[in-house]
This record gives structure tokens, sequence and C-alpha cells, in this order.
């Protein structure tokens, strides 16, 4: 498996992706976290650039991720909450992403409780949409980021043991992961309670545990997933103990561990039901080391679909979509004035 | 078509050369630190601090200076098609004696990326340019302070650098453009200058 550059408008899900696309964007990522260690953390590449933070759902540290991540390309990063925003007038969220794009917007970060959400913008938008969390669907940028904390640990992906444990059918950073490691020749298992685990688990390529000793036993890295009260989590077991008790990962579980486990967990975490403080802070753990390399690759992210504007075939394409189509060329004709 | 305008042993001459110059002109030996643009220019920076170790007992330090994120083309496609790499300064620049190294100055946009660059790193005392080629065609007020060969060549045709660590071999090379993406150093590719060398240098 080689690199192979990555030429899209948007980032929607890992699924789209070849495993070729996907060594490029980690590989884009060890660069970027270069300038994330200089003394003076900005580069000029993204400046006159404009990045939408369109969040329709609760999020700390995915958007301030972005946030920095554009700032320190020297992009104009803005910030919409659906709490604050005109949603909670009545607008419509196509309306809503073509206003942001009328202001000569380069590249929407959007979050949506609704799965395929990004999907749809990116068909309506001229300009580029990163997927950061749809619904129960993806969440590829978390993926990006684990994957390559995986590789920053492990080298390979071939032939590697990693499990992710939880409310797998419910988590779209679960079902990226999953997609993205079986791309580049990982083994996957996944481990939860039979009311989690998703009925594609076959499809998907990864192996199925009820036991949660056994998933640890076998892992070089596990996963421990969030457990999402928000998304309805809370009917597919009787209590949060009952779940700490049966699947939590506490540090006499980890007895029977590989001894260069690696310990994995998206945020934000739930001390003592996911995961006991002490693994959560222990020596297997890597949680913050995720955190670190997430700017590093949304960087990479926001630089490659700002860049994209100079390839794009000319707007007068197709007769039928007549008004569209002009529609577009003036927004386009409004960006090109802003940028020169 | 591909002509060869410098051969191996000339390469290494020029170097030597321009290692030369470098000492003769610098204010203190210990101040002078190399830095090369990726990818060629970094492996024309640790030539020259060789030959100056040679010549002069001292062997400046070398750093790497990736200036992508600098450059003002990326909406010209630059994005996607170059591979990013790492910059690696393993000094700070500060109070130093710069020499920036590129193997080819054309129009001059590479150089500014690499001053923006190279400020971030701390305030040198003083930069200057040392370049293989020039080939004129300047779009920037940039000037070389150090220039192996100077060549005059037409705006479709490419001047290439080829050097033994990356390539298998020294040598400068002026290809026409449509052989601009797959060229890579071949001899039987290569039409070797019938005039002496010596007469255009």
């Amino acid at each position: 498996m080689k690199p192979e550059p990555f030429q899209r408008k948007d980032l929607l899900s890992i699924r789209d992706l070849s495993p070729g696309e996907i060594l490029f964007l980690l590989d884009l990522t060890d660069s970027f976290r270069e300038v994330n260690e200089r003394e003076i953390k900005k580069v000029p590449s993204l400046r006159g650039k404009t990045v939408v933070n369109l969040f329709f759902e609760p999020s700390t540290r995915t958007r301030t991720s972005f946030e920095i991540a554009g700032k320190r390309l020297s992009a104009d990063v803005i910030n919409i909450t659906a709490s604050a925003s005109a949603t909670k007038k009545g607008e419509t969220l196509r309306d809503t992403a073509r206003n942001v794009e009328a202001m000569a917007t380069d590249v929407v970060v959007v979050r949506h409780p609704a799965s395929g959400a990004p999907t749809y913008l990116a068909a309506e938008l001229g300009c580029g949409v990163v997927n950061a969390g749809d619904g129960m669907h993806e969440h590829p940028t978390q993926a990006l980021l684990d994957l390559y904390t995986i590789r920053e640990h492990k080298k390979e992906f071939a032939g590697l043991n990693v499990s992710i444990v939880g409310d797998i059918a419910r988590s779209r950073v679960a079902r990226s992961n999953i997609v993205a490691l079986r791309k580049l020749g990982a083994n996957v298992m996944i481990c939860g309670p039979s009311t989690m685990l998703p009925a594609e688990a076959e499809s998907l390529g990864a192996e199925v545990t009820t036991n949660v000793d056994e998933a640890i036993e076998w892992s070089d890295v596990l996963m421990a997933l969030r457990i999402q009260l928000e998304r309805g989590a809370g009917t597919a077991f009787p209590s949060a103990r009952e779940y700490a008790a049966t699947y939590g990962i506490t540090r006499k579980r980890l007895q029977g561990a590989k001894r260069d486990l690696l310990i994995m967990h998206p945020g934000p975490i739930n001390r003592g039901v996911e995961m006991s403080p002490d693994v959560a802070d222990g020596p297997f753990s890597v949680i913050l080391e995720q955190v670190e390399y997430g700017v590093a690759c949304r960087m990479g992210i926001l630089y490659l679909l700002s860049g994209h504007r100079g390839e794009e075939s000319p707007p007068d394409v197709g007769g039928a979509e007549e008004p569209s189509a002009g529609e577009k060329a003036g927004e386009r004709r409004a960006k090109d004035a802003v940028a020169h | 078509m591909a002509r060869e305008e410098l051969g191996s042993d000339q390469v290494r001459r020029t170097l030597r050369r321009l290692a030369h110059e470098i000492i003769e002109q610098a204010e203190a030996l210990e101040d002078l630190a190399l830095v090369g643009i990726r990818t060629r220019g970094v492996t024309l920076a640790e030539r020259l601090a060789d030959n100056i170790e040679q010549l002069g007992d001292i062997r400046p330090p070398v750093g790497a200076l990736d200036v992508t994120l600098y450059r003002d083309d990326l909406d010209r496609g630059g994005g996607a098609r170059v591979r990013l790499q790492k910059t690696a300064l393993p000094f700070s620049c500060a109070g130093k004696d710069i020499i920036l190294v590129d193997d080819v100055l054309y129009t001059g946009r590479t150089v500014r990326a690499a001053l923006a660059a190279l400020v971030n790193f701390g305030r040198p005392r003083r930069v200057r340019l040392a370049v293989a080629v020039d080939r004129g065609g300047h779009e920037l007020p940039v000037r070389a302070d150090y220039v192996g060969r100077n060549l005059d060549v037409r705006p479709d045709e490419r001047v290439r650098v080829f050097l033994e660590e990356s390539d298998g071999q020294d040598a400068i090379i002026v290809q026409d453009s449509p052989n601009f993406k797959k060229f890579r150093y071949s001899p039987g590719e290569i039409e070797t200058r019938a005039e002496a060398p010596e007469e255009s240098s």
C-alpha cells in the first residue's frame, strides 16, 4: 500500500477513501505535527481563507481542534452553534449552509445529529465540506487521528489486533475506525453487550465478542467508547453501574493484557463507567496524544480542502441546471473578488 | 530531449568553488549555518558543509526547510500535489550567518517563501543565498549571492539538478517540456555537449 494524493472537494466518510488516500492523510498529519512543535506555531498558508465550524451538536474537543487547526494555518475561523443560530428561528439546514457559503467561505466543518447531513451539504455547496461527526454514521477525522496515533506506536497496521469496546451500534467513531482499520489490514474485534452491537458487524469485517476479558487478552490496541446516554444508550443496559462492572476497563481487568497494549478513548470520558481513572491516566493510555495529533490531522484536512479550488472545472457545465449554475458562478466571482 | 550542461566532475568542482567563496566572505565561520530548501537544496547544503569542513576545519550545521506552507500559489493546485515534508532546523537562527541553499533559482518565489519561513525560527544576523543554477526569469527582486552556473534557457525548458544521493549521478540537465514529469536520470536520454564546457563558464 502506497500513499496516493487526496484530491477530493470534501471529506465526508472513511468509506469513500482508498487505503492510499488514508496513508496520504496520515503522512500529511506527520508533517503538520512539526508546525505544532515549533515555538511560533503558525504558518501563513491559509491566509485570507475562511473556515466555518457549523455545529448542530455540543462539542468541545472537535470544535476546538478544528478552530486551533484553522488558526495555526492563518485562516479566519468562525464558530456557529445551533443553539445560537437561525436554526432556532426555523431556518433549514440548506439555507443556513448556503448563507454561510454566500459569505465567501472556503471550508465548512459540519457536525449534525442527522446521519448524511454533511453529504447533503457537500452536494449543495461549492466550498469544501468536512464531516465532523454526523449522527450514527461517521466521524472521519477522529478515525484518522486514531490511526495516526496507532501508527506512531505500532508502525504497521497489517495483522494488528484492535478491539473497540462499548456502544458500537450507535457510535460513528467506531464505524469510521472499523472501516479505516480494515482498509489498512488490521484485525478488528468489537465488544459490548449484545444490545450495543451492530447488526452489520460481519459485513464490516469485524469479529464480535460479548466478553471483555477475551477482547483485552487479544488486543494490541483497545479503544473504549463513551457511553452516549444522549443517543439512547440508557435503554441498552440496566444501569451505568452494571455496565461499568461488566464492561468497564479497569486495572484489574488489564492483568491479562499484552505488555505493550495501547489504551485509547475518543473522549469525553465517563470516568468510572467505560474506563476507570487509573487506566485513563495510566501507562497504557495515549488519550492525550490522540487530542494532540487531532490538531495536526485537521490542519492537513483544512489545508487540502482550501487548496482544491484551483483545479475545479469551470462552473458553466450543464444546460438543465442553468439557474443554479449561474448562481454558483456568481458566488465564485464574489469569492474571487475577495481573494484578489 | 535533454542536454547535459554540467557533468559530475564539473558539479563537484562547482560546489568546491562555492564553498571557497562562502568561507572567503564569512565573518566568523562559527556563526555560519546552512539551510537547504527541500528536497535538492538540503542535499546541496550537506555537500557544501562537507566542502567547508575540508577547507576550513569547521563543519557548519545544516538545516532543512520545507517552504510549502509559505508559498503564495496554493490556489494554483499546489495543495494536493506537493508532498509536504518537515522543516528541521537543529539550531536557532538568532544571530546566525545563514546561507540559504537551493538547486535552481527561477521565479524567486521559493526564496521569498523561505525567507518568510526562516524568520519564524529566530532573527538571523544575515541571510545569503547560494544556488547551483540561476536560470534567470526572476519574478521578484531576488538575486543569489553564490551561483554555481548561470544558464540562459527558454521558459518552456526545465533545469534539473541531479545529485548522486537522490539520483545516482551528479549532473545539471536541461529538458524540453514534454518530458517534465517522467524524466529520471538515465545517460541514454542525455545529449552531452559537443563543445568544450570551459568555453561557456
